[in-house]
């Protein structure tokens, strides 16, 4: 065997690279093989996910001019549930000078049916996901001053959750998918295309807040 | 031992490492840090052992258990504050350690992989004092970690995604707690102690700088011992031991007397449970992140079409490497502060003060003015870095002596 070492050596040089290639790609793709058990486990488990199910909210008990209290929380975040008054409608059309993004065209996170003025279904109830689109805190409602205020950085949002100039949240408020089951119920987290497949289903799958 | 030797290099390791391992006789009082880092680093893994021992990780249970080990466990108090009183008593010798450094010019060469390996233990600490930020599930531990995880939300096109997955979650919960107290427990200690390990493997192997930027490793007598060398044991335990007193002396002071030192240690909000719904009012990380908090919130102007949250990340994470370029960064002849010209100085001392202005803009609500300053501190900060292959270059210089002074 040692007599013949030089000889294999150099004779089978190719053989033996391509040995080494082939070996180390294996290991390569076994090792992102074995990789994607860690990655996916974090992603949300199916416990997180049901958690994230919908939420049906009683509104019969919002006056114009307030919002729902206690919030009601959707996969966890707060949701600003808010009643305006016809002044308030009136000042969403009008008063657009100093928001950034007064149509909402920069923002795709919020559904079709948002896209207008008051961005929501009926102008005199707003529903907005609570969380400041700069770092994630949640903005208070300020009902003298008709608008939210973020505490964290100074974020101002209107009435219809759309960002002011010059603050450093950059998006307006998110909308939550939304439908209204009756004149005093909303249900948040189901589009009105899917209502009757999630309310049909058991009711497990929807929450009452 | 001589049974011992044949099979461990145990006598070996000790001449190597201790007795005849030389270090520079003119070390002063900066060079006591970091010995007291790896003090601080056994204290915490002490504490951190016997905190997981009565500790609850789920969002049910962990405010109450730390409440549990500060007023039912025995001496559970002394052991939680001296953790906690630790945190930050590793980030400030670890930053004293690092100011050190950019003094005498110790990140040159030879040691700019001792260098690069301390910034990954800076980048580590930093990122295990996060993970255990959240662990007491406080409020502030809350809405500190739903605001740093949303920095990741500032990512170009799977921001979003990223951010979901680093929760688990739709939003900070119980899942979210739970992998950061794995990280925090087994994931990062392991990698600090492995990285605080070849850190010091490389700086054996290359020996310590000294005050005046010189290697002693120049003058050397018959025997190769450097003339300027004095042997680390017992010469230099002996001086951090005594350090070491100093320090757990102000140390204990802290933990008995101001454990919370006025809600810079341990923040007021976080004194109440976890509240998703319930934002407190001034949101602050713990003060040895402040500076770079502060430099994140400056970046209000959206560039190139790409959003101001997103510049914001970029400005903090490149303030947060940039030392790392420091050993290419810096072309000046001389390593030592006491040579160097005045530019050098001057610009050493400016980064300083904007660091520690940023450091406590971090803390307070920001105003028009503050962001203002926020911005001018956060260009000084950049500037001692970008400008310094030039201000190294063009300042006169004075000649340091051949042996140490």
């Amino acid at each position: 065997m040692s007599n013949d070492k030089d000889a294999t050596s150099v004779e089978n040089k190719g053989r033996r690279y391509f040995l080494i290639g082939m070996t180390s790609a294996a290991s390569v793709a076994g090792a992102i093989g074995a990789a994607v058990p860690f990655v996916k486990s974090w992603t949300p488990s199916a416990k997180a996910r049901s958690a994230g199910a919908p939420k049906i909210c009683d509104i019969s008990r919002i006056r114009a001019g307030e919002m729902l209290q206690p919030m009601p929380a959707w996969r966890g975040k707060p949701c600003f549930i808010v009643g305006r008054t016809p002044e308030d409608i009136e000042r969403l059309q009008t008063e657009q000078g100093d928001l950034a993004d007064a149509a909402s065209e920069k923002l795709d996170r919020q559904p079709a049916y948002a896209r207008n003025p008051w961005r929501s279904r009926r102008p005199e109830l707003g529903v907005y996901i609570g969380i400041c689109t700069h770092l994630g805190c949640s903005p208070k409602h300020r009902p003298e001053e008709g608008d939210f205020y973020c505490p964290c950085h100074g974020s101002r949002f209107d009435l219809a959750g759309r960002v002011v100039k010059g603050v450093p949240a950059p998006d307006n408020l998110d909308v939550p998918p939304y439908s209204y089951l009756s004149d005093t119920e909303i249900i948040i987290g189901v589009d009105e295309e899917d209502l009757a497949a999630a309310t049909d289903s058991d009711d497990s799958s929807t929450e009452r807040a | 031992m001589a049974w011992v030797d044949e099979r461990f290099p145990l006598t070996r390791a000790m001449e190597d490492h201790a007795t005849k391992y030389y270090a520079p006789k003119n070390v002063n009082f900066w060079y006591l840090f970091g010995a007291l880092s790896l003090v601080v680093l056994v204290m915490q893994l002490l504490t951190g052992l016997w905190l997981t021992m009565s500790y609850v990780p789920s969002a049910e249970g962990a405010f109450a258990s730390v409440e549990y080990i500060m007023r039912d466990v025995e001496h559970g108090d002394l052991i939680r504050l001296a953790h906690s009183t630790g945190a930050s008593a590793f980030f400030a010798v670890v930053y004293l350690h690092m100011f050190r450094a950019l003094a005498y010019g110790s990140y040159r060469k030879p040691r700019e992989l001792i260098w690069l390996i301390g910034m990954a233990i800076y980048l580590v600490l930093m990122a295990e004092g996060f993970f255990g930020y959240l662990l007491p599930w406080g409020n502030m531990s809350y809405w500190a970690g739903q605001v740093i995880v949303s920095l990741v939300g500032a990512i170009p096109f799977f921001g979003a995604d990223l951010m979901e997955w680093v929760r688990g979650d739709y939003g900070i919960s119980d899942i979210t707690l739970n992998r950061f107290f794995a990280l925090h427990v087994v994931a990062l200690p392991i990698a600090l102690i492995g990285l605080v390990f070849v850190h010091i493997v490389a700086l054996h192997h290359v020996g310590s700088n000294n005050p005046d930027g010189i290697e002693i490793k120049d003058h050397k007598d018959d025997k190769g011992v450097p003339l300027d060398g004095i042997p680390f044991h017992p010469y230099c335990t002996v001086h951090d031991f005594q350090a070491t007193v100093a320090f757990l002396f102000i140390f204990c002071a802290i933990m008995f007397f101001a454990p919370e030192m006025f809600g810079y240690f341990l923040e007021k909000p976080n004194f109440e449970q976890a509240d998703p719904l319930k934002t407190p009012d001034v949101i602050a990380p713990v003060w040895y992140y402040t500076p770079f908090y502060s430099m994140l919130r400056a970046t209000t102007f959206p560039m190139f079409g790409l959003a101001a949250k997103f510049w914001g990340l970029v400005v903090m994470g490149s303030a947060i490497l940039m030392p790392a370029m420091l050993p290419w960064l810096d072309r000046s002849p001389v390593k030592s502060m006491r040579y160097k010209g005045l530019a050098s100085k001057i610009m050493l001392a400016f980064m300083l003060v904007s660091f520690f202005i940023l450091g406590y803009l971090g803390t307070i609500h920001t105003t028009d003015l503050t962001t203002a300053i926020a911005q001018v501190c956060t260009l000084i900060y950049f500037a001692y870095f970008v400008l310094m292959p030039w201000y190294t270059r063009v300042e006169r210089t004075k000649t340091p002596p051949e042996r140490v002074t």
